[in-house]
């Protein structure tokens, strides 16, 4: 069914087509909308679901160890400072290799406080061992949700997922979006089947000390699953497309009028909406401009970027986030999956604290890289 | 039909975001392609707000704000002192106002820009009893752009309202919208 809705319900409506068994809820803006509509979906009783209204996200992280621990499916969601308080907790889920879904409605970290949109709480999070997607559309944002628990769940990855939507910039947006029928979903996601859980009649302990015999061991592990990962992000988006008929790109880049594209941004989120609309501009003016857009920031497909940047004369990278006395952590990324690839690539800070990004920028972004120099690296307006 | 935008004049409180919603899911109705988005400070009752339409027959991908407005509706006529609601508003735009000026009179405090004034909340005041102007003026939109019809406003109103149990609220918006659409005429 295709209906109007705002991009918070989307994944509130996604979350629960997954049909969760507990989430613990904390809100925070601009992530308030989606545990309000869980709430009253539980309130309703359209959502047989245990609903934990923790004191803050740090007990909302901790209360996701003890929902999956003991076997079930868990959903939540945060934002910014949220994430933040979260960060204890975060490599202790994925340590521990439990499973689980987490929407964040990206917005910026204070100070100064900003309740608006960039990248910089869940980019800072990337090393965190978590699986991270990044979604354009409330399309996107609704059916991340549901391809997320079947990539965490997978047996050879069982890793936390967060499914990133910018805050406002996506979050307030209401827009059609296509909402899949509880049966379609039950089809596509079997029933969580943990590997391992808390069970009286089969004692287990979980998150004992890892000694310094065995601690890299789990380390090697866990990122052997994340590169397992990569292809079952993409064999998930293929699934998806068959069941649901949508897919985006090949799940962990999505890739816009790039065949014959001398020039390209590469980008997160909504911006690559706007990047759009700025290229079809440039098209009709018979430049030959296309978009990378990265929709998998951990793992990372580097394999993936190199084949897409072939061919191209120079690209230019948008981080909505900036590594501090470094550069953009994507740009930094990308530069080193293509360090011997001869092409140029620009580095832009871009839409911070909610700052527009404009098909403006665009065009100066691409200007940029057709005359093989880059006038300040900051776009301010 | 090429992309239409349309922004949105209120003060917190007065149901601005409501408003734009309403005429994204009237659009969709229409079977576009239809967004809406509130440009966000953190709000506070009285306080001028501006909210997004964008209305295409493709999929809308464009995300930044609304600069340079097909359309401008102002719920409170008041804000000419604080918001310069005219602000890239296309040649052949038109900005409709709740106001009980002329639109002759409104027009020389606005320029020379195709101006529309309606007396929504005295309307809004017989037909519902309060002043609530948001919906009722999306029967001005309907009336004097063509870009939506007032069948599915109406469709859009009792799909927000009827969802949320309240039936009759539903019925009052759509006779408020029908007689401000009806007083442009």
């Amino acid at each position: 069914m295709k209906k109007v809705i705002e991009a918070s319900q989307a994944i509130a409506l996604g979350a629960k087509l997954c049909r969760p068994d507990v989430i613990p809820m904390y809100p925070i803006t601009p992530q308030t909308h989606v545990v309000e509509d869980l709430a009253s979906m539980i309130n309703n009783g359209e959502l047989d679901c245990a609903m934990i209204d923790v004191e803050s996200e740090h007990s909302a992280a901790s209360a996701m160890i003890g929902v999956v621990a003991a076997g079930s499916r868990c959903f939540t969601a945060t934002a910014s400072q949220g994430l933040f308080l979260m960060y204890e907790i975060l490599p202790i889920i994925s340590g521990m290799r439990f499973p689980g879904v987490m929407a964040v409605a990206n917005r910026a970290l204070s100070a100064p406080i900003s309740i608006w949109n960039d990248h910089s709480d869940a980019v800072s999070a990337r090393d965190q061992g978590w699986i991270q997607l990044w979604v354009e559309s409330s399309q996107e944002a609704l059916d991340a949700i549901i391809q997320g628990f079947l990539i965490s769940e997978a047996s050879n990855v069982q890793l936390p997922l967060m499914v990133n939507f910018d805050g406002f910039t996506l979050s307030h947006v209401f827009e059609p979006v296509d909402i899949p029928s509880q049966a379609e979903v039950d089809k596509f996601l079997p029933k969580f089947k943990p590997v391992y859980k808390l069970d009286v009649k089969k004692p287990m302990s979980f998150g004992p000390i890892g000694f310094p015999d065995s601690f890299m061991h789990f380390k090697k592990q866990q990122q052997d699953a994340m590169i397992n990962a990569l292809e079952v992000v993409k064999a998930v988006n293929s699934k998806f497309a068959k069941a649901f008929g949508r897919s985006y790109g090949d799940g962990l880049l999505d890739l816009y009028k790039m065949k014959d594209a001398e020039y390209a941004v590469i980008g997160m989120g909504t911006l690559c909406g706007t990047a759009k609309v700025a290229i079809d501009k440039l098209r009709a003016e018979g430049k030959k401009v296309g978009l990378i857009r990265i929709r998998c920031l951990r793992p990372f497909p580097e394999k993936e970027l190199q084949k897409a940047i072939k061919g191209l004369k120079a690209a230019a990278v948008l981080d909505r986030h900036i590594s501090l006395g470094q550069k953009g952590p994507l740009f930094t990324d990308i530069r080193s999956a293509i360090y011997c690839n001869d092409i140029t690539i620009n580095s832009y800070i871009a839409g911070l604290g909610g700052m527009d990004i404009t098909v403006k920028h665009f065009e100066k972004v691409f200007k940029d890289l057709a005359q093989g120099k880059q006038k300040g690296e900051w776009l301010f307006d | 039909m090429t992309l239409k935008e349309i922004r949105l004049h209120g003060r917190g409180g007065q149901g601005a975001v409501t408003s734009t919603q309403v005429l994204a899911i009237a659009a969709f109705h229409d079977g576009k392609y239809s967004q809406a988005f509130p440009n966000f400070g953190v709000e506070r009752t009285g306080a001028p707000v501006e909210s997004y339409v964008r209305i295409d027959e493709k999929q809308v991908n464009l995300r930044q704000h609304v600069y340079d407005p097909d359309y401008v509706i102002v719920l409170d006529s008041s804000l000419f002192d604080s918001v310069d609601v005219t602000k890239g508003l296309q040649k052949n735009g038109l900005v409709i106002v709740n106001s009980d000026k002329s639109s002759k009179e409104l027009k020389k405090k606005l320029g020379n820009v195709n101006v529309h004034a309606i007396n929504i909340t005295k309307i809004a005041l017989d037909v519902i009893g309060k002043p609530f102007v948001n919906i009722a003026s999306l029967g001005a939109f309907c009336a004097l752009s063509n870009e939506v019809s007032l069948d599915a406003l109406n469709k859009a109103i009792d799909e927000l309202f009827i969802a949320k149990g309240k039936a009759a609220v539903a019925e009052l918006n759509k006779k408020a919208a029908k007689a401000v659409a009806e007083g442009c005429k």
